[in-house]
């Protein structure tokens, strides 16, 4: 798929977004607008799926660490046809299977339950590891946020990737600079970051993640990487293509009200 | 009488799974020797991952795989397999439906010397909380070693609930072990012991000394904490009127309570909960140890005294 069918595609997830917290009353829109391009590039041009057959096993494989980024994964599973897209309207509501948090067991494609923060690149690590012991040649996807690689368990699963040479995984970190309580370098100083990832054996890639072409070159150069697992610094803007939520903290975990949500599908077009 | 550990019994049974099942790997936190875990490991190398002094990460690697298709054991001392990963447990397993079983070896005071930090009092309690867990609790090496391999045969999340220190087997060898379903050690009509873990030999041998006093008590060994047999639970409640529970834990919440909960709601009849009372372990022999918290056969053999008088 090229680049102006990959940005139609990310203009309607951001507009998906924005109609699901709208209608949900709630909801974590600002960390899901960052990683649009990085989650729809990864779905509509580099995974290996079959959305009919979500348990295929050859199928590469993509954990939402960041939990609470859900709306664009529902948005992204939705657009690829893994369920109607009416469902997104459901997201929050009782009985949905779009739960405020990723549950694997409700929807299809997703691979494991996540939402404490943390945990999802275990997982990943995981998932490779029997993908070795198989014989698999499929690939594993891990999106992080960068506000939750303060978590220990984070630095534990580098190291255990690093341990077992995991070139199968590949992990993304939304560098959107912004956590709940405010700036990422004001909460918890993560720098120096790619240095951090370096020293614990990983290949560190370093890219705009809202620049589609960047973000295609950086996969691929991932896929080509033997030995160790590899990193995609994607440095991107919190809330991106809603003009008032760009880059503002407060946009972290709220819903648009009617009249922004209708300001932002109009900027969104 | 030879003498063997519930871990033991743990560690033969991987090695025999490893045979059987290709699926089966099995995983450890830098205590691949003291959980028996080391066993698989030289047989089936490829198939064993040691993660490093790293519980947390371990938890969700071993989800990873059990997602993925393998049958993940996860071994290692109670009080890091449990509380230390609670929130791991919650939703990278349970949540997630992941077919990981957690061998949790030094639980109970019986651990000894090493003292509280070691001594996981408080597992059964945290385990059981969690939906969609099993929770069994072997009473000796033989049992440990059908529990494993029984709960290698269901899907979902087991928590299987061993010790370090060697005992005496109660059990038979030809026991068919059936998860959920507890087993009659002992028929009697005054009062019943139920016991799980090293706790079911003090109520064999309570049982003994109350039978030369005259008082005829049931024995049974509730093997397995969730799902709780109810049946055999409310029959004991029915049959001899009162209720004796002994475990080598914390009363609040763990088996006893389970226990509670199924008479309070069914049939309610006198009981009396023998476990740690709200403290802390410490240091110590294992027997010096049951002693201290009056976990021995006596302490059964007064308490039944007392119930008697409440029925």
């Amino acid at each position: 798929m090229n680049i102006e069918e990959l940005q139609k595609i990310c203009l309607e997830v951001r507009r998906d977004i924005i109609r699901m917290l709208g209608e949900a009353g709630s909801g974590h829109p600002g960390g899901s607008l960052s990683a649009v391009e990085l989650v729809v590039s990864l779905y509509f041009s580099v995974m290996r799926q079959k959305p009919q057959k979500p348990d295929w096993e050859d199928r590469d494989r993509f954990v939402l660490s960041k939990g609470h980024c859900c709306p664009l994964l529902y948005a992204v599973l939705a657009r690829c046809g893994y369920f109607p897209l009416e469902k997104l309207l459901t997201l929050r509501k009782l009985g949905s299977p779009l739960q405020g948090h990723p549950h694997n067991l409700e929807v299809p494609g997703i691979e494991a339950s996540t939402g404490s923060l943390g945990q999802g690149l275990s997982i990943a690590n995981g998932i490779a590891l029997a993908g070795r012991l198989d014989k698999k040649s499929y690939r594993v996807y891990c999106l992080l946020g960068d506000g939750e690689t303060d978590e220990g368990q984070i630095w534990e699963a580098a190291m255990t990737a690093n341990h077992y040479h995991l070139d199968n995984l590949c992990a993304i970190v939304d560098r959107n600079r912004l956590q709940i309580d405010g700036e990422t370098k004001n909460i918890m100083q993560l720098e120096p970051y790619n240095e951090k990832w370096e020293a614990f054996g990983w290949k560190v890639i370093e890219i705009d993640g809202n620049n589609l072409k960047e973000i295609s070159e950086a996969y691929a150069q991932a896929e080509n990487i033997k030995g160790k697992p590899a990193v995609i610094i994607a440095h991107t803007i919190k809330g991106k293509g809603v003009s008032y939520m760009e880059n503002r903290v407060e946009w972290h975990g709220k819903a648009p009200k009617k009249e922004e949500e209708e300001k932002a599908l109009k900027e969104l077009r | 009488m030879k003498l063997k550990s519930t871990r033991d019994g743990y560690g033969e049974a991987l090695l025999k799974l490893g045979n059987e099942n290709p699926d089966v790997v099995v995983l450890t936190a830098d205590l691949g020797e003291s959980t028996r875990s080391h066993w698989f490991k030289e047989k089936f190398p490829e198939r064993f991952f040691q993660i490093g002094v790293a519980e947390a990460d371990m938890i969700g690697t071993a989800a990873g795989l059990a997602l993925s298709g393998k049958i993940a054991f996860v071994s290692g001392f109670g009080v890091f397999v449990t509380g230390r990963v609670w929130d791991q447990l919650r939703i990278s397993v349970a949540y997630s439906n992941a077919n990981v079983k957690i061998g949790s070896t030094h639980c109970g005071i019986t651990v000894g010397a090493d003292g509280a930090s070691h001594q996981a009092i408080e597992d059964i309690a945290l385990m059981r909380v969690l939906p969609g867990f099993t929770v069994i609790v072997p009473a000796d090496a033989l049992e440990a070693t059908r529990a494993t391999v029984a709960a290698s045969k269901i899907y979902g999340p087991v928590y299987l609930r061993l010790g370090r220190a060697p005992l005496p087997i109660v059990t038979e060898e030809a026991e068919v072990f059936t998860i959920g379903k507890a087993q009659l050690l002992k028929e009697g009509d005054d009062l019943t012991v139920i016991a799980c873990g090293v706790m079911v030999k003090e109520s064999l041998e309570a049982a003994k000394v109350l039978k030369e006093k005259g008082i005829s008590a049931r024995v049974i060994n509730l093997h397995t904490i969730k799902p709780i047999d109810r049946k055999s639970i409310i029959n004991a409640a029915k049959e001899t009127g009162a209720i004796i529970t002994a475990e080598e834990h914390q009363v609040m919440g763990g088996m006893g309570s389970a226990v509670a909960e199924v008479v309070m709601e069914e049939y309610p009849v006198p009981m009396k909960r023998i476990g740690i009372l709200d403290r802390f372990g410490q240091s110590g022999k294992p027997d010096e140890l049951m002693k201290e918290y009056h976990l021995t056969a006596d302490d059964i053999v007064l308490e039944a005294a007392n119930i008697l008088k409440r029925k």
